[in-house]
């Protein structure tokens, strides 16, 4: 019986082939633009979050306070700015997985014929891992290297490639500025950062070496900026204020007096920039779905006027023994089916537009399967919605006027 | 012999601008199994609302009617389209075939309506058009046959589903005598198999090939006799 019905739905889109195609063209239209458009917002959502996880997970960035307070108070004596010790402490607090000094300075690297300019940064055995981030050729930085001020430094890629090209440079000697340095390894490629710089345009030497030999002497022991990483992100918030009281404590600041660090939650930003992108994702989700409900209506529309068409038809079938029901079920049924025909050819076009987007404007789309499944249904239940009423009409057409309508 | 049709002073009226319009003034008519009768009278005598209500197309205002037994007034309109399914089949003058399908579609569309499987309904609807002498002809649309074909193929549709009682309103209306000879033959050789047979026309020739004639005039009944020189193929 169904498959006789659908048949038959089929013939019925059949004869009347461009005005099928024209109501089907306002749902391919609707769904695609709802496919593309999650794609996108979808695909921007993905990229904001893989850029903030390239920072690690569950990171806090302490910084120094001293732009704000060094000129006038350390004159008194009274302020601190981070230091190593801070660090050691951080280490100390429950719920602190690893820990981090982070000392940046600009240098002129030297290695055989080449020469490149890049940010070096000090750092203890524990960035690597925080920043979940993998030495892809060479050795890890281990406890050693931080105590006994080795002079190695680990390659970004980038700055790697600058340099060495496709030669393996590791156990290579290099110049930092005019200090002489072994290649210790490649780290593993990182990407963008959230502000668009390239992350593998580094290089990290131990934070103890950095004091030691590149920075200048009026920095020593000063750290500008710690990377605090929590065991879990459950802990962040309780953590933070353990961090802050601590510090506090460290740095003698009691009663009101201002805090000399600023504490960055980077989870916290992670899911503001997470939520903008849902934010954006649903607003343009929304601003399509208008285009679906106007092919929804248009589907409407073209079934009020088939059923005032088919008038006779249905008289003829209520008269040789169609209950109301069969009539019903065929005038959904066709409405149902132009629109999953248009949703199913919608969810091609949004494709292959969302693929055209991220090859032409290069950025990244991300078609979920949920997006898929949702415009599917979404479709077939459009064509319900609107179907309904005209098949309602046609059902409960009186068979004598039915028959008589010329 | 059973009652296939009674009816005990059956009425309808209309709902128009000018109050109500009162088209039957209370029908009392009885047919029995087996009978054929052609109702006649001029137009507005109320015989096509009578055939409606008959055809349990349209529900009477006032009156009882029996179907089989049964009283009509108090079926749903489900099971009102079960009636018209199995105990009924309808034969127009304009044909009524779906114009998108072809003759065999057109013909099994009962059985479809009935939850017959696809290929039992193809069988039973090509037997029933080669009874019609319409076997060659059944993938042919309605617009690709002649009118007589037409109503040949109506016939069969009226026939599939095995019904007690044929109603047939102005079958040969839009044909040409010989046509019509045609098919007034193939539905007395319908009532021969015991098919009973309600004919509304107002060609005399036509109603003579009846058993038994009923005319209306002014929504009443007015006559109910014997056709005495019956017309034979």
């Amino acid at each position: 019986m169904f498959v006789s019905l659908l048949w038959e739905a089929c013939r019925a889109m059949a004869a009347n082939r461009l005005r099928t195609f024209l109501t089907m063209l306002g749902m391919v239209i609707g769904v695609g633009a709802v496919v593309l458009m999650l794609a996108v917002g979808e695909g921007t959502r993905v990229t904001i979050r893989k850029q903030v996880e390239t920072l690690g997970t569950n990171i806090f960035i302490i910084l120094a306070g001293f732009q704000n307070t060094s000129g006038v108070r350390s004159g008194s004596g009274s302020s601190h700015t981070l230091n190593e010790a801070d660090v050691e402490a951080l280490l100390e607090l429950d719920g602190v997985a690893r820990a981090s000094p982070v000392v940046n300075n600009n240098l002129q690297l030297v290695a055989g014929g080449q020469n490149w300019n890049t940010m070096i940064i000090g750092v203890n055995e524990l960035y690597l891992p925080l920043r979940d981030w993998e030495v892809g050729v060479g050795r890890d930085m281990d406890g050693l290297d931080v105590q006994s001020a080795s002079r190695m430094v680990w390659l970004g890629q980038s700055t790697a490639k600058e340099l060495y090209g496709s030669t393996d440079p590791v156990g290579q000697n290099i110049r930092l500025g005019q200090v002489p340095f072994t290649v210790a390894g490649i780290l593993a490629p990182k990407g963008q950062s959230l502000d668009g710089r390239d992350q593998d345009d580094t290089a990290i030497v131990p934070i103890t070496t950095s004091q030691r030999y590149l920075v200048g002497s009026y920095f020593r022991g000063q750290i500008r900026m710690i990377m605090v990483q929590a065991e879990n992100p459950q802990l962040m918030d309780q953590l933070e204020e353990d961090i802050r009281t601590l510090l506090r404590e460290r740095h003698h600041l009691t009663g009101a007096a201002e805090d000399d660090f600023f504490i960055n939650n980077m989870s916290a930003l992670m899911e503001t920039a997470e939520n903008m992108a849902k934010a954006m994702t649903l607003l343009l989700g929304a601003i399509a779905s208008v285009s679906l409900c106007v092919g929804g209506i248009g589907i409407m529309n073209i079934m009020l006027v088939s059923v005032t068409e088919r008038t006779r038809e249905i008289g003829i079938r209520l008269s040789i023994g169609a209950r109301q029901k069969d009539i019903l079920t065929q005038f959904i049924l066709e409405a149902v089916l132009v629109s999953v025909t248009g949703g199913l050819l919608g969810l091609g076009t949004g494709s292959l537009g969302a693929f055209l987007v991220s090859y032409f404007l290069k950025t990244s789309v991300f078609i979920t399967p949920a997006s898929l499944l949702l415009s599917f249904t979404v479709s077939a239940g459009i064509g319900l919605f609107f179907g309904f009423y005209p098949a309602y009409k046609a059902a409960g057409q009186n068979p004598i006027e039915a028959l008589r309508f010329q | 012999m059973g009652y296939v049709i009674q009816t005990e002073h059956l009425t309808k009226s209309y709902h128009t601008g000018a109050g109500d319009l009162e088209v039957l003034h209370g029908v009392d008519f009885a047919l029995e199994e087996g009978e054929f009768t052609a109702i006649m009278g001029p137009s507005g005598s109320g015989k096509s609302t009578f055939m409606n209500i008959l055809g349990c197309l349209d529900s009477p205002t006032s009156g009882v009617y029996r179907l089989l037994g049964e009283e009509v007034e108090k079926l749903s309109p489900d099971q009102l389209a079960e009636r018209r399914l199995h105990y009924l089949g309808f034969v127009f003058q304009g044909y009524n075939l779906l114009p998108r399908a072809d003759l065999l579609e057109n013909v099994a569309l009962p059985l479809l309506y009935a939850k017959v499987p696809a290929a039992q309904r193809k069988k039973e609807a090509q037997e029933m058009l080669e009874r019609v002498g319409l076997g060659p002809w059944s993938h042919h649309r309605p617009a690709q046959v002649s009118g007589g074909q037409q109503q040949r193929a109506a016939i069969a549709r009226a026939l599939v589903g095995h019904p007690s009682l044929i109603l047939a309103d102005e079958p040969t209306g839009n044909l040409d005598t010989q046509t019509s000879d045609e098919i007034m033959a193939l539905l007395s050789g319908l009532n021969d198999t015991g098919i009973t047979l309600v004919l509304v026309t107002h060609e005399p020739d036509v109603a003579s090939y009846a058993k038994r004639l009923t005319r209306f005039r002014d929504g009443l009944l007015v006559e109910d006799c014997p056709v005495t020189d019956r017309r034979r193929p």
